[in-house]
């Protein structure tokens, strides 16, 4: 029987390589990618939740995490084009101004 | 009791209260010094003497240390053997202090003389009347100590230095095995005292143990260093740097007999293994002496050689289960070797401190008194009845042509030994006293003040009758061993020591009567260099100390450049430098950088505060 | 029959999100657009396993249809120079894989252990209608919200893509 471990296991590893694409790739749209299976992967979890413990409320948070993901792709993806604008380069090693 | 060991007391502190005093007080008065020594020594000398003709015995202990189950005692034990010896050190200790006061006279530091004196004798005495393990090891050191003050007394001459250095260093490495023995004994027996040890070796003869044979060789080391036996002898030779009435007190007369006196101590402690291994070293070592001896030119080492090799002797009676044989050989040997330094020390100082025999001779005219006195040492020592010394060598040599404990190869080294003696004395007497005058200083040679030549009268006395005291039978007694070994023998021996007198002398007198050069010398030119530079054990000796010296410090300077160096301080630099390289990445300014470390420390608090807790 | 579907879904999963974000054969980003597609999808199958309908075409509808869309047609404005195919690294490689295992073996291991799905049947139905009662009746201020961020967002996007600022 697939039970709300498995959902959770996938859940995890799905998170996992999202984090490890964010952390391991230089090229800032692939990091973006990464950002988004990382949403999805919060999204899933979530679902899991809501059918296990009989609650809608899992379902309306998956609703508005999908909302705000598409908002956030859309301003993040402007940022990176007005960047590649200023600096010619989308690589993240060029990107170290937030040095101390 | 009380009053003989009051005698004891007095014995053996009347030296140390003079030394104190001149050390503390009288420096500057050279006479007062001289007094207040020679004092002391004779009071301890007329005690010894009351002690000895009351053969009382007993034992009196003061607690010295006391921790626990451990008890360190000061104290005096007299018995017959350390009457004995007590009568053998005080006497011959009062004529080289009454010598010295004519023989030191004008030396600058005569007051330093007579208080290191004073201190040797306290220090010695100490020894004789030991009552434990302990306090003789303690006073063994001192008489080390008192040694190295002697010896190098003149000690603005490098040589002097040097030698008293050699000295005590050599003492010490023997002290060490003697240590270690000394502790084996207490860890096995759980008592130093030497009448407990003995009662306790009668009733438990296994009481050491599997390692009897080796703590009975750990406790000759000692005595191997203090008597110079091979392989430590090499000091003896080098302490006749120091003056002639040292010579002839500590380096013939008593120190170097102390290693035989703490054995014959300790002969209960002693198994058989160790016995043989004792006798044989004895024998080697008289041998060796003898057949250096035979090439040597300065008047004091052929004396020192022959020490050597008549404490060989002893020391190998002892193995052969003949201590009586060794304290009776000890004791006249003490009276005729000490007369023969202070012999030795008249012509010194009549010939203005020439030693070298080839530059003496014709000296039987001008001092007559000094000659008579060596000659009658002489045939002493090469054991001419009916002096002392034939009485006792015979008995040793008895012990070793004895069936039960004897050994016929060791009574063929002793015999060979006396006649290398015969020959090396004969070869002394004959060049220096006969003959032509060598040199300009023998022909203005003159008879030494009656100071000097008063206690040479003295201990020829002894040196005559001596023989006849039962000395061996005495001994044998207080150790307990009835069935003393070598009666059955002692016509052969007496018969071979004659022969071998005989040939010794016949072949001395061929080839240096009258002799300007040393025929030996010419005809066995090699064996003679050999000889001349005493088998070069010193250099071999000084070869390996510098050997093991190098290695040692090689290895030193191996560990501090390798281990030290390069891997602890390695290890401190690489590692702060990886340190830093890690911490650096904190402020990289990568955001890839700072978003890894965020996720680790979440994942981290997630597992701390959820996940570890079940 | 379910069982089989969810790991097919699941494997399908982890495989193409893998496939995103180390692709050993390209660097391209538009492969990893393409894979995050099928990643999406999958994820779709998912929730269709976990009976959320309409979030599964929620999902497919405006993530595969309208956000990945968005990311090919920046990729496409960029014009990145494709960048060489570098060379196999292996500590790379095994940095990376190490890192997976630790963070999501640590969360999978707090997970496990605390017990949470213990004895949890599916029982919710996620019938569109109830989905759509509770957005309106509870969660209507949030919805609301949404609105407006979507509004705010726009404007952002408009602004930042000015070429010069008046």
């Amino acid at each position: 029987m697939i039970g709300l471990e498995h959902y959770l296991i996938v859940s995890a590893l799905l998170f996992s390589l999202g984090m490890m694409g964010v952390i391991l790739r230089r090229n800032l749209i692939v990091i973006y990618m990464g950002l988004e299976l990382m949403l999805n992967a919060a999204n899933l979890a979530l679902v899991a939740f809501s059918r296990f413990n009989n609650s809608m409320d899992g379902q309306v948070m998956v609703f508005f995490v999908i909302t705000v993901a598409a908002a956030e792709v859309a301003v993040g993806l402007a940022l990176i084009v007005a960047l590649y604008r200023k600096r010619q380069s989308t690589e993240v090693e060029d990107l170290t101004s937030l040095k101390l | 009791m009380t009053g003989a060991s009051t005698l004891a007391w007095m014995t053996l502190l009347l030296p140390l209260a003079s030394a104190a005093v001149i050390t503390l007080g009288t420096l500057k008065n050279h006479r007062l010094s001289a007094n207040l020594s020679i004092g002391a020594i004779l009071g301890a000398f007329v005690c010894s003497l009351l002690l000895f003709l009351s053969a009382s015995s007993g034992e009196s202990n003061l607690t010295w240390i006391a921790i626990g189950d451990f008890n360190a005692t000061i104290g005096v034990k007299l018995d017959r053997l350390s009457a004995l010896m007590l009568l053998v050190v005080t006497g011959v200790g009062t004529l080289i202090h009454w010598y010295s006061q004519g023989y030191m006279e004008g030396d600058r530091s005569y007051a330093r003389y007579f208080a290191s004196l004073s201190l040797f004798s306290f220090s010695m005495l100490g020894i004789v009347l030991a009552t434990n393990l302990m306090q003789m090891f303690i006073f063994w050191e001192l008489v080390g100590v008192s040694s190295y003050l002697l010896i190098g007394f003149w000690h603005e001459r490098p040589a002097a230095a040097d030698a008293c250095k050699k000295a005590f260093i050599t003492n010490r490495l023997g002290d060490f095995g003697f240590l270690i023995g000394i502790i084996m004994v207490w860890a096995a027996a759980g008592s130093l005292n030497f009448g407990l040890l003995a009662k306790a070796m009668q009733e438990q003869p296994e009481l050491l143990g599997a390692s009897a044979g080796i703590i009975g060789l750990l406790l000759f080391c000692g005595a191997m260093g203090k008597s110079a036996q091979f392989p430590l002898h090499v000091w003896l030779p080098d302490a006749m740097e120091g003056p002639t009435p040292v010579s002839a007190l500590i380096h013939a007369a008593t120190m170097v007999a102390a290693g035989v006196f703490m054995l014959c101590r300790i002969f209960f402690l002693l198994s058989p293994d160790a016995l043989s291994i004792i006798a044989w070293i004895g024998g080697g070592t008289a041998l060796m002496a003898a057949v250096i001896a035979l090439q040597q030119d300065d008047i004091k080492r052929i004396l020192a050689y022959s020490t050597l090799s008549q404490l060989g002797y002893m020391v190998m009676a002892v193995g052969l289960h003949a201590p009586g044989a060794a304290m009776f050989h000890l004791t006249t040997h003490a009276f005729f070797k000490a007369m023969l330094f202070l012999g030795a020390g008249s012509v010194i100082h009549a010939l203005h401190h020439e030693q070298n025999i080839w530059k003496m001779g014709g000296l039987k005219e001008k001092m007559p008194l000094t000659y008579r006195t060596f000659l009658y040492g002489t045939l002493a020592l090469c054991g001419v009845p009916p002096l002392s010394g034939f009485f006792s060598k015979d008995g040793i040599l008895a012990a070793a042509a004895d069936s039960h404990h004897g050994n016929p190869v060791l009574f063929g080294i002793g015999i060979l030994a006396a006649v290398l003696t015969t020959l090396y004395m004969g070869r002394l007497v004959l060049v220096a006293f006969h003959g032509a005058h060598r040199s300009e200083q023998a022909s203005h040679a003159k008879e030494s003040p009656s100071v000097m030549t008063v206690p040479l009268w003295i201990l020829l006395v002894p040196t005559l009758v001596a023989g006849f005291f039962p000395v061996e039978h005495m001994i044998n007694q207080t150790l307990g061993l009835h069935h003393a070994s070598g009666h059955a023998a002692a016509p052969l021996a007496m018969a071979f020591s004659v022969l071998a007198l005989m040939i010794g002398g016949s072949v001395a007198w061929s080839y240096y009567a009258g002799a300007g050069t040393d025929p030996l010398t010419q005809r066995f030119s090699g064996l003679s260099t050999l000889l001349c530079n005493r088998l070069w054990l010193d250099e071999i000796f000084s070869g390996m100390i510098a050997i093991t010296h190098e290695a040692v410090s090689k290895l030193a300077g191996w560990m501090d450049q390798k281990i030290l160096r390069g891997a602890i301080m390695g290890l401190l630099q690489h590692g702060v430098d990886i340190l830093g390289r890690g911490l650096r990445l904190v402020q990289s300014g990568s955001i890839q950088t700072y978003a890894f470390l965020f996720v680790v420390g979440v994942a981290l608090v997630i597992y701390i505060v959820l996940g570890g807790k079940h | 029959m379910e069982a089989l579907l969810f790991y097919i879904f699941a494997a399908l999963t982890l495989i193409c999100a893998l496939l995103v974000v180390a692709n050993p054969f390209t660097r391209n980003p538009v492969t990893s657009a393409m894979f995050l597609v099928c990643t999406i999808i999958s994820m779709a199958g998912l929730f269709v396993l976990l009976h959320a309908f309409f979030l599964a075409a929620v999902q497919v509808m405006v993530y595969a249809g309208a956000v990945i869309v968005l990311f090919l047609f920046v990729i496409m404005l960029l014009d990145i120079p494709s960048v060489e195919q570098r060379s196999f690294n292996l500590l790379g490689v095994g940095m990376g894989g190490l890192g997976l295992l630790a963070v999501g073996g640590m969360v999978i291991q707090t997970m496990l252990r605390s017990g949470i799905g213990q004895g949890k049947t599916p029982q919710l139905e996620g019938a569109t209608k109830e989905l759509g009662v509770t957005l309106f009746t509870e969660y209507v201020l949030a919805f609301e919200i949404m609105g407006v961020l979507l509004l705010v967002g726009m404007m952002g996007v408009i602004l930042l893509s000015k070429k010069d600022l008046k």
